[in-house]
């Protein structure tokens, strides 16, 4: 049985939370098996490490790893909640964690910049 | 309850409803139980990062910091095992739910990511770890 939810279901500030997790969770899920790739490198020695870093030194990369460092941020805190609700004591859908989350990462990412052009 | 012995031969609709309803809690249990370690590495992964990128990476820097650094090691180890757990579970529930997979694909589709996180994952820490290459 399928059920669709219609938008009276989705103008709620739960609903766009689960959507981030899931979108940030997939991301992540999608970047991770690159991630590992691009570390295993080291394998062949420091320079092949350094081969792919040197690549991947463009601005078009490094905006992608700020953007998923800012996912990684937002899915932790986004988790963080759903423990809360599911295993701290009752107290509704913690809507203060969902805006304390987005705080959360864009706080992260400012940080992130900051390195960045440090 | 034994849920194997609910699946085993039945192919009545109630035991095989009961079965997957158990694999289905199983599934959040452990999804639950990586997210709580995972939240503890990710908070650590996240100073680490926003330590790292200052000045550009170099595998010099990266590997300076991990080669031989058993603390280091195990921490990313346990980070690559709550990965290759957790991360199996939510795309198999993606995977069922938007792209309309069945059952047993989604178990494959687990499976096979689970593996190839576990191993991929375990291969980079072996590579920034326990790999010394002359400089």
């Amino acid at each position: 049985m399928k059920h669709r939810n219609d938008h009276r279901a989705r103008a709620h500030p739960a609903w766009w939370a689960f959507l981030m997790h899931r979108l940030s969770g997939l991301a992540l899920a999608l970047f991770l098996p690159l991630h590992f790739w691009a570390l295993g490198q080291a394998l062949h020695g420091a320079a092949a490490l350094d081969g792919f870093l040197k690549f991947a030194d463009q601005p078009l990369f490094k905006f992608a790893e700020w953007g998923l460092v800012v996912l990684l941020a937002l899915h932790m805190m986004g988790g963080v909640r759903l423990l809360l609700i599911e295993f701290g004591s009752a107290s509704g859908l913690r809507k203060n964690w969902i805006a304390g989350a987005v705080a959360f990462a864009a706080a992260v990412g400012m940080a992130f910049a900051l390195s960045l052009f440090a | 309850m034994n849920p194997s012995a609910l699946d085993d031969g039945s192919s009545e609709p109630a035991a095989q409803a009961i079965a997957q309803a158990i694999a289905q809690a199983r599934r959040w249990y452990w999804q639950r139980i990586s997210a709580m370690v995972l939240a503890l590495c990710v908070l650590v992964h996240l100073v680490v990062m926003v330590y790292a990128v200052r000045g550009g990476l170099s595998a010099a820097e990266i590997l300076g910091r991990t080669q031989g650094n058993w603390a280091f090691g195990s921490f990313y180890a346990v980070f690559v095992i709550a990965c290759a757990v957790h991360v199996p579970v939510g795309v198999a529930n993606i995977a069922r739910e938007w792209w309309g997979l069945r059952e047993h694909a989604a178990r494959v589709l687990s499976l096979a990511l689970a593996l190839l996180l576990l191993v991929a994952g375990l291969r980079a820490v072996v590579a920034v770890v326990m790999v010394t290459t002359p400089a």
